[in-house]
């Protein structure tokens, strides 16, 4: 079926997608970095750490991601969702510099406007490719 | 954290091959997750008419799905494996941005997906972006 322009929900599945990646991300780097080394002798503190709040909510955070883009690739192109995941880069170098304050260098300002320019490009044309009913159909259809 | 021992740092054609096992398999992994929701339907439509156990049936009975999460797993370990040898600010913008590329190929062959130019042209300039923002 063909969705010529995607409604908010949709939107809004897009918008999960760029948003839950990076910070599910962030969450289970910071938890990580905050327990002490983990080696192999102990493999079990591997699997207490997934209830340490951080992680978890990481954990949660990723699962909505991937929930999300399931959801996404069955109704649209692969072509047109993969910048959507790339975007999640431009949202956490913006937190960085907004939030916590980083300098952002010239470089990666730059890679900001080329990831925006080149999600804006994809996201203002169809986001399915429309193949023809095939003749039987069609056909039985009338 | 751990950084890579520079006396025992691959040659340029072993780093080349480390990225490439990631790129390929990340890409197998995405064009056949793809594969599988396009073959199971819309998700949404899916849950307004047999609910969120029905959605998630639809999803865990393909075998195309599994193939895919088999795959992205092998991406990942393949991930880990490079970041054992090479550095972080190397792997990472180069295996992401690649993929972005290798995806666009791949959808159009696999996929039969409209690659046309205007998405040639944003997975180029996404692939540069991401490169620029990571490196």
């Amino acid at each position: 079926m063909a969705h010529p322009k995607l409604s908010p929900w949709q939107y809004t599945i897009l918008g999960l997608i760029s948003i839950c990646a990076p910070l599910g991300d962030t969450c289970l780097s910071r938890g990580m970095t905050h327990l002490p080394a983990i080696t192999l002798a102990h493999p079990a503190t591997l699997i207490e750490a997934v209830f340490t709040p951080w992680i978890a909510v990481g954990i949660a955070l990723l699962i909505g991601f991937f929930a999300s883009y399931l959801t996404a690739l069955s109704w649209a192109d692969l072509t047109y969702v993969i910048p959507a995941t790339a975007f999640g880069n431009v949202i956490v170098a913006l937190l960085s510099r907004y939030w916590l304050h980083e300098s952002i260098s010239l470089q990666r300002w730059a890679g900001i406007v080329l990831i925006t320019v080149g999600v804006g490009f994809v996201a203002q044309g169809p986001s399915l490719t429309v193949r023809p009913a095939p003749v039987a159909e069609e056909e039985q259809v009338r | 954290m751990m950084m890579p021992n520079p006396a025992t740092q691959p040659g340029p054609w072993a780093a080349t091959a480390m990225i490439a096992a990631i790129v390929i398999a990340s890409t197998a992994g995405e064009v056949l997750t793809a594969a599988a929701m396009k073959s199971i339907g819309d998700l949404d439509e899916i849950r307004a008419h047999s609910g969120l156990k029905g959605a998630i049936r639809a999803v865990i009975t393909s075998p195309l799905f599994f193939a895919g999460v088999g795959f992205l797993a092998v991406a990942f370990f393949s991930l880990l494996f490079a970041l054992n040898h090479l550095n972080l600010s190397l792997v990472a913008p180069a295996s992401a941005s690649l993929t972005l590329v290798t995806n666009a190929v791949a959808a159009k062959i696999f996929l039969k997906e409209n690659v046309d130019r205007r998405r040639w042209t944003a997975a180029v300039l996404v692939c540069v972006g991401v490169y620029l923002l990571a490196h």
